[in-house]
């Protein structure tokens, strides 16, 4: 809307019109405290501490429902506002435990806040405060009624923001109450949102009352390690006795590429880092056949030497990487593989087909979809998936996206799902009616014409100007090109592709692939690849079924697993292994762990930095939480067994004094030798065109990082915003047009629901718990 | 909801509701007449009640809870036949509301929101019932008795004692 100049405090603002008064000061710098006002909820005018005075209107005005227009005059700071505020403060406390010492709030309520900068220190209530006692509604939450204040945000985030509506207030005046939909307990998905709406400690979380005091705790911005949304997350972190432990998650500044929200995986999955199940020490399988505890320079030394010994007899190795770890690692992982191991033997357990949707792109560009679009698309069609159980922020924006600007959304699954309440038309596919989908769009005539809305629903996706199509794991190979063609095609269509755990994307843009190298480029035909992984064979590799077999037919020497458990995703006979020398490393003891000949205890995405690309290509930077004694990063246990190895560690991560004239701004830039005279010149030119320094540790993951912006034309990152702790898009469009596509479909969707979340979920208590809670939840209604 | 499924009310009732839900523009607009109907028939808000209601509006039972919550006339717990409401706002109470407040309590041995044992009373005290001009007064189920004085009050518990004799108790 126009523009509209108005007044505050004496100072001439400037808003659009129509903007709420609040909004509009915080814009310009003037604070207005409010507890009830909650932006992208509904507005509820019910604390009034808000209020503000407007000229020739005879009462306070409540700032978080005036809307601006031309030529008013506000005042937000006077005696008579102060008085205002103080007198609603005064009534808030009036039954307000102020038991802020032992409160989880304390230190970071904003009553408090409103109390220190308002005073309100006197009460002119003499009647005893009502006491009630604390009630749990959940394994995830509790009540403290005393301590509430009503101002209803808990009451709308659930219902408007999650839509769930488990949350509402019962009785009037000095009785009302936020209650629980189950009469004393909470039926509902348990994502926490109410906890971190409220704005003292009414509704606290199980995973952290009574822990702990804010200012105790180290806060890290890093990235949610559960599903492939990527939401970014605030772990707070404490010194404990074997490194620092993590005490709560949240996403206390609401930054970030999911703003305010955090479903229950990301805000209490992270207690798997205290396990007691986890690895701690590398193990040896010893003579008696059994793994025993070694030191890392014993496990090391042995797995160098046995590799190189594979590697020279020629007998075969295998590396299967993982759909958590870093980019970096990922990276360095297949780099190995391909120039140390001199294999191309490496593949990881791929649950979703980004190669065959990286394909069909290729040679596009603006098609991708970032998460970010998916709270401003005008009209969005959503083909197979479940986001409200699978891909919770997902889920979150396409609500919210339909709330505030009435979004059209469009489903098409096989069977309903909770998202359709937001949804303008869906239609219920056949179970096989996914392959044909883009067919019946372009008109064809297929069996999906023979549902009854069918052409309704064609009709109405045809005629939106923009749309964005996201579609689920039923789509793979042959399908998503199909889909994907359809929608090339036409003007306006970007795309996104959901898929599993943190960084599966990650690990096929990475080249965790036997065909193809990082940025989906063939072995066949590597390009700078070639130039500078000396030592890679040209030939592809074994994918890891293939590997599995010929260990099952004792040709594979040795298998390198980390941070992944193939053995049970695809069911392998703990015999085919016999004769490889496995190693393990990862962060439990999985099913592949369990037979392995060494394991290496590895450390989680909370234990480590770099960078994690989420299922829709947006790369966001991972930042160090936790500590735990004993484990190593991944990518530092590569360098060391490189090393071991006696591999020159600078071949495989390009760090320190670079070039014959030494690194940095010094580099060699050619002018000796001329613009191909090798590998190491190269990064040095490319760091000095952009400006950066050489790293100065082989152990720093953004040496890699840099590495991996040379080499994979995609990844052109905006540094400034991924080091702000923002997401930076990359362009899946930007890959070599290639007719190269896997021929063997291996893919395996994990299906991961709101408290599962494969190996990590089953070693996290809060979410076995929540599970094992819901199930029962339902079990009940089932049997009523 | 059509009037041929399970419904928890009479014919009559349910009709009555089918009608009511499209009246208004929204349809839980219709939620406080359908409780108070709901309640004059099957004599308090039950789960059972607050279920349908929210089925028939297309809302959360926590969101008929949450309305019905809000009003002191809505109860949740089953009343007597005869529901006596005194009043002992500003009028009634100068004028005695306190006096026959202790005697009906006396008088059918309960208390604030009681019910006798028989089944034929419950007594509340309640706030201005708008009949200050002839005050002290009562109000039972929906009929006010006014002027009273206690005499007065055990007539006409009598008479309404003698009532539920011949329509039999509950």
């Amino acid at each position: 809307m126009a523009d509209v100049t108005f007044t505050v405090d004496g100072k001439k603002l400037t808003a659009p019109a129509g903007m709420l008064l609040i909004d509009a000061c915080r814009k310009a710098g003037i604070e207005i405290p409010a507890f009830c006002y909650y932006p992208g909820l509904s507005l509820q005018a019910a604390c009034r501490m808000c209020v503000v005075r407007q000229e020739k209107v005879p009462k306070l005005q409540t700032a978080c429902t005036t809307t601006v227009a031309e030529g008013q005059i506000f005042v937000t700071d006077s005696p008579e506002i102060t008085q205002a505020r103080k007198a609603t403060i005064e009534l808030l406390l009036g039954n307000h435990p102020l038991d802020c010492p032992v409160c989880d709030a304390g230190g970071e309520c904003e009553l408090q806040d409103m109390t220190f900068k308002y005073g309100a220190g006197e009460s002119l209530y003499v009647e005893a405060k009502q006491h009630r006692e604390e009630q749990k509604w959940s394994p995830a939450v509790y009540f403290d009624r005393p301590r509430c204040i009503l101002c209803y945000r808990c009451v709308r985030m659930c219902g408007e923001g999650m839509d769930v509506w488990a949350l509402g207030i019962q009785n009037r005046g000095a009785s009302a109450t936020i209650a629980p939909n189950g009469g004393d307990h909470l039926d509902c998905e348990q994502c926490g949102m109410c906890i971190d709406a409220c704005p003292v400690g009414a509704l606290t979380s199980d995973t952290y009352r009574y822990k702990t005091r804010p200012w105790e705790m180290n806060h890290v911005s890093t990235v949610c390690t559960h599903c492939g949304d990527g939401c970014k997350v605030t772990l707070g972190v404490r010194q404990a006795n074997d490194g620092a432990e993590i005490i709560r998650a949240d996403n206390r500044d609401k930054s970030g590429i999911n703003g305010d929200f955090l479903c229950a995986k990301g805000r209490f999955g992270f207690d798997f880092v205290e396990s007691v199940d986890r690895l701690t020490k590398p193990l040896v399988r010893n003579a008696a056949g059994k793994l025993e505890p070694a030191t890392w320079e014993a496990a090391l030394r042995l797995v160098a030497a046995k590799f190189k010994e594979v590697r020279d007899a020629g007998t075969g190795i295998g590396v299967i990487g993982s759909n958590t770890n870093t980019n970096e690692e990922n990276y360095l992982l297949q780099k190995f593989a391909r120039t140390v191991l001199q294999t191309n033997n490496i593949d990881h357990v791929r649950s979703t087909d980004y190669a065959g949707f990286a394909l069909a792109l290729a040679g596009t560009s603006g098609r991708a979809a970032s998460l970010h679009d998916t709270t401003t698309a005008k009209a969005i069609l959503l083909i197979g998936g479940n986001p409200t159980e699978e891909h919770p922020l997902l889920a979150w924006n396409l609500r919210t996206n339909f709330r505030h600007n009435q979004a059209r959304i469009y489903i098409a699954t096989n069977s309903p799902i909770k998202l359709e309440r937001q949804a303008i038309k869906s239609l219920l596919l056949p179970i096989d009616g996914y392959e044909s989908f883009a067919e019946f769009l372009s008109g064809s005539a297929t069996e999906i014409d023979s549902i009854a809305e069918a052409a309704a629903f064609r009709e109405a996706v045809v005629a939106e100007e923009s749309l964005l199509v996201v579609f689920g794991e039923e789509y793979r190979g042959a399908a998503i090109d199909s889909l994907i063609q359809w929608g090339l095609g036409r003007e306006g269509v970007k795309f996104a592709y959901l898929g599993d755990y943190a960084n599966s994307r990650g690990a096929a843009d990475m080249g965790l692939f036997p065909d193809l190298l990082p940025g989906y480029v063939p072995v066949a035909d590597a390009g700078a690849f070639a130039l500078e992984y000396a030592g890679m064979p040209s030939s592809a590799g074994k994918d890891a079924v293939a590997l599995f077999d010929s260990a099952a037919a004792g040709q594979l020497g040795a298998l390198y697993v980390v941070g992944s458990d193939p053995v049970s995703a695809y069911g392998v006979d703990p015999s085919a292994l016999k004769n490889t020398f496995v190693v393990a490393q990862d962060i439990f003891l999985t099913s592949t762990a369990a037979l392995a000949d060494v394991v290496l205890p590895s450390a989680s995405l909370y234990e480590k930095s770099g960078t994690v690309t989420n299922t829709y290509g947006d790369v966001q930077l991972v930042k160090k939480a936790a500590d735990k004694a004993g484990v190593k990063p991944d990518f530092e246990i590569l360098i060391r067994l490189a090393g071991a190895m006696g591999v020159d560690v600078k071949k495989l991560v390009p760090f320190g004094q670079i070039g014959k004239t030494g690194g940095g701004v010094s580099a060699d830039m050619g002018q000796s030798r001329g613009a191909q005279s090798g590998e190491v010149d190269r990064h040095a030119v490319w760091l000095t065109a952009n400006g950066l320094e050489p790293r100065l540790s082989p152990f720093d993951p953004l040496a890699v990082l840099d590495e991996i912006e040379r080499l994979v034309p995609s990844y052109k990152l905006d540094r400034l915003n991924l080091f702000g702790g923002n997401d930076s898009a990359t362009e899946p469009g930007f890959v070599p047009v290639s007719s190269l596509v896997s021929a063997r479909d291996l893919i395996l969707p994990a299906h991961d629901g709101l408290f599962t979340s494969g190996t990590l979920g089953a070693h996290t208590a809060a979410l076995t718990e929540l599970n094992q809670y819901q199930n029962q939840a339902v079990a009940e209604v089932a049997a009523d | 909801m059509s009037t041929e499924t399970m419904s928890i009310f009479s014919p009559a009732l349910a009709t009555r509701f089918d009608a009511l839900v499209l009246k208004y523009p929204v349809k839980r607009s219709a939620l406080i007449p359908m409780l108070l109907y709901a309640q004059d028939e099957v004599g308090y808000v039950s789960d059972a009640v607050m279920a349908e209601i929210a089925e028939r509006l297309s809302i959360t039972a926590l969101d008929v809870k949450n309305v019905a919550s809000y009003y002191s006339m809505l109860r949740f717990k089953p009343a007597g036949k005869y529901n006596v409401q005194v009043c002992t706002n500003i009028s009634c109470m100068l004028r005695g509301g306190y006096e026959i407040f202790d005697h009906l309590q006396e008088k059918l041995g309960i208390g604030h929101k009681g019910v006798t044992a028989d089944g034929v009373f419950s007594l509340e005290e309640v706030e201005c019932i708008g009949v200050c001009c002839w005050a002290p007064a009562i109000q039972v189920n929906y009929d006010f008795h006014d002027e009273l004085t206690n005499d007065k009050v055990d007539q006409v518990l009598a008479d309404y004692k003698a009532k539920a004799a011949t329509e039999g108790a509950r």
